[in-house]
């Protein structure tokens, strides 16, 4: 923990204006003016990331056992944490409906057991959910800005997330554009987040905003680490894997990279960013390693469902089936939760 | 300087593992055990199967499920009576196998073999009538056809008779394949060899992974497991007669907290398995569908 701040000094990022954003974001590239070529010289001025040594790691932190009250602990705490998604072209408002659901009683055997952070859906499920959500306390959350893939103008991107802030979504969910992040455009994603933060905070209570930075598309370590810092630097509350559409998705080398940049921001800045690996993490044994992660990468203050999230589908019902496992002793099965 | 051909070679000591999934995983546990012929002398290493192993073989079993039952009946049937042609072309090593561990003579070994594949045969032949036989159009007081067929239960797990190592194992798993249902095996604690030779017939026959998973150890330790298992949808306990450890009893009061289907041993020791081949075996993992059907006019 030695590189982190101490707890008094931290910032919540959603509690910035945009003025500080763009205060903080200057005095760490060294310019008062945010340019290309001020945004390049300082991405690539970030050490590069050891490729070998990065999945070495992950796969080192991945061998850890974690059993009896420390599993209670970290399943309990995995549900706390998950986004519960519904994703898909045929969603209809019943579906939705029934997530929410899924969310409010995850085990209506026992009360005892924790809730999702959040659900989320497509931007025109929004209203759907905030009703089904009522005042449970369950957040909901948009993917917004023309997903998945992002390809729109940005005039479309922010009547898209104005949209869903408008119906009530607390988190907006929106994606880089990884053509101008691979074509070197630096400026156009810092200044297409920045614009999108800004729908995001016009209500009273600003929606935190998640950049999705498609990690999958992203083709090297180096470039999720740019896009990382280049993120944080635009104002996000969150950085995402993955939208779940592209695989690979959330893989554990590319979340501990992003950790050791929410762990190295705070330590430059005092603005802790939250992180979320979404996309291809179905069971509780992934997400446990993930957790483990999140310990010996960020450190404790991330396990919170303020800071780590899980963008999942399935991951509940096989986490909730493990909670089954160790109340009753009895491996449980698939009859004993719902069909997604 | 022992020289190649000259009758002395180093024992080639076979350390088998278990048959899950369509493969063959060593034990999660790393454990393995001896097993002994019936006069003391080291057969093989087997694997000392794991409750993470049985969890295991139990998914692999319900992933198999619905694509076993979805087969036709009539492929379900192609398919066991290709296994019974493969038994057939691993004759010698049954025969061996059980000589060694029951400690048969040579033709007695040899009879229970031939009895075992002809069960085999049996039992497929049966995959395309059971419906005929068990199922039935029921006369009722309206226009409507009202049938009643009979369905796979599920995934059925089976403590294979302790002493019969081939004949008793053909015995209660040919039963539940027929109509669909996919089995997760606990060979014979002190004679798992047939097993883990069927295992690998299985393998190369073309019955879907999952269908039959075979675990080896000990029997007390896996079948509570099985038992207690909240998606196991059936219970054989013909082996918990008289393995080491379990009582019977307690293994059907653990079904019944999530209300298994099970099948109690017949009597305190095992039966006559030559004797044992009946439909009855097969419609005890079976459920009675019935639908109703407007007949129009």
């Amino acid at each position: 923990m030695s590189t982190t701040a101490s707890s008094g000094t931290v910032v919540r990022p959603w509690d910035r204006s945009a003025a500080q954003v763009a205060q903080d974001a200057a005095g760490l590239i060294g310019s008062a003016e945010i340019s290309n070529t001020a945004l390049r010289r300082y991405l690539f001025g970030l050490p590069g990331v050891d490729e070998v040594g990065a999945k070495a790691r992950a796969a080192q932190l991945g061998t850890r056992s974690i059993k009896t009250t420390a599993k209670a602990w970290a399943l309990d705490t995995i549900i706390s944490m998950i986004d519960l998604t519904t994703l898909e072209g045929a969603d209809t408002p019943g579906k939705v409906r029934s997530l929410v659901a899924k969310a409010r009683t995850p085990e209506p055997g026992d009360p005892g057991c924790p809730r999702p952070a959040a659900v989320c859906v497509y931007n025109d499920m929004v209203s759907t959910a905030v009703e089904a959500v009522g005042s449970s306390g369950i957040h909901v959350a948009a993917v917004s800005t023309a997903f998945p893939s992002g390809r729109a103008s940005l005039a479309v991107r922010l009547a898209d997330t104005a949209d869903a802030v408008a119906a009530g979504a607390d988190e907006i969910d929106m994606v880089i554009d990884r053509g101008a992040f691979l074509a070197g455009d630096y400026l156009k994603v810092y200044e297409d987040i920045v614009a999108v933060r800004e729908v995001c905070h016009q209500g009273e209570r600003p929606a935190h905003l998640k950049v999705i930075l498609e990690t999958g598309e992203l083709v090297t370590y180096d470039n999720v680490r740019r896009a990382s810092w280049l993120s944080m630097l635009a104002g996000a509350d969150f950085i995402k894997t993955s939208t779940g559409k592209v695989q690979p998705a959330a893989t554990l080398p590319v979340t501990v990279v992003m950790l050791e940049a929410v762990r190295d921001f705070l330590a430059a800045t005092g603005v802790q960013v939250g992180v979320k690996p979404a996309g291809g993490i179905r069971t509780s044994k992934d997400a446990i390693k993930f957790l483990v992660a999140v310990n010996e990468v960020a450190g404790e203050r991330w396990l919170d469902p303020d800071f780590f999230r899980f963008g999942a589908s399935t991951l509940l019902n096989d986490v909730l089936l493990q909670r089954q496992k160790l109340s009753t002793g009895a491996y449980s099965g698939p009859d004993y939760v719902t069909i997604d | 300087m022992t020289v190649v051909g000259e009758g002395r070679r180093v024992d080639v000591r076979k350390t088998y593992k278990l048959y899950v999934g369509g493969a063959f995983p060593r034990s999660e546990s790393g454990r393995t055990y001896e097993v002994r012929s019936a006069r003391g002398a080291f057969l093989a290493n087997a694997a000392m199967a794991s409750r993470k192993d049985a969890r295991d073989a139990v998914r692999a079993a319900r992933a198999a499920q619905p694509g076993w039952a979805g087969a036709t009946a009539y492929n379900r049937g192609q398919v066991l009576y290709r296994v019974a042609e493969l038994l057939e072309g691993r004759r010698a090593q049954f025969v061996a196998d059980i000589r060694a561990g029951e400690g048969l003579t040579g033709p007695r070994a040899e009879a229970a073999v031939s009895a075992a594949i002809d069960r085999w045969v049996w039992y497929a032949g049966w995959t395309d009538k059971v419906a005929q036989v068990a199922g039935n159009a029921n006369p009722v007081a309206g226009p409507y056809f009202n049938l009643s067929s009979p369905e796979p239960t599920g995934v059925v797990g089976v403590i294979a008779p302790q002493r019969s190592s081939l004949l008793g194992l053909v015995s209660v798993i040919a039963p539940p394949l027929v109509m669909g249902n996919t089995v997760v095996v606990v060979a014979s604690q002190e004679r798992p060899l047939p097993a883990i030779t069927l295992g690998e017939v299985l393998a190369t026959s073309d019955v879907p992974g999952g269908v039959v998973n075979v675990l080896t150890g000990r029997t007390a330790e896996l079948a509570p497991v099985l038992a207690s298992h909240m998606d196991v949808n059936a219970l054989d306990l013909a082996g918990a007669v008289d393995a080491d450890g379990v009582t019977w009893g307690d293994l059907e009061a653990l079904a019944a907290d999530t209300v298994k289907r099970v099948r109690r041993p017949q009597g305190d020791a095992e039966p006559r398995w030559r004797d044992e081949q009946s439909l009855a075996q097969v419609l005890a993992f079976t459920e009675t569908k019935t639908v109703w059907h407007p007949k129009g006019t």
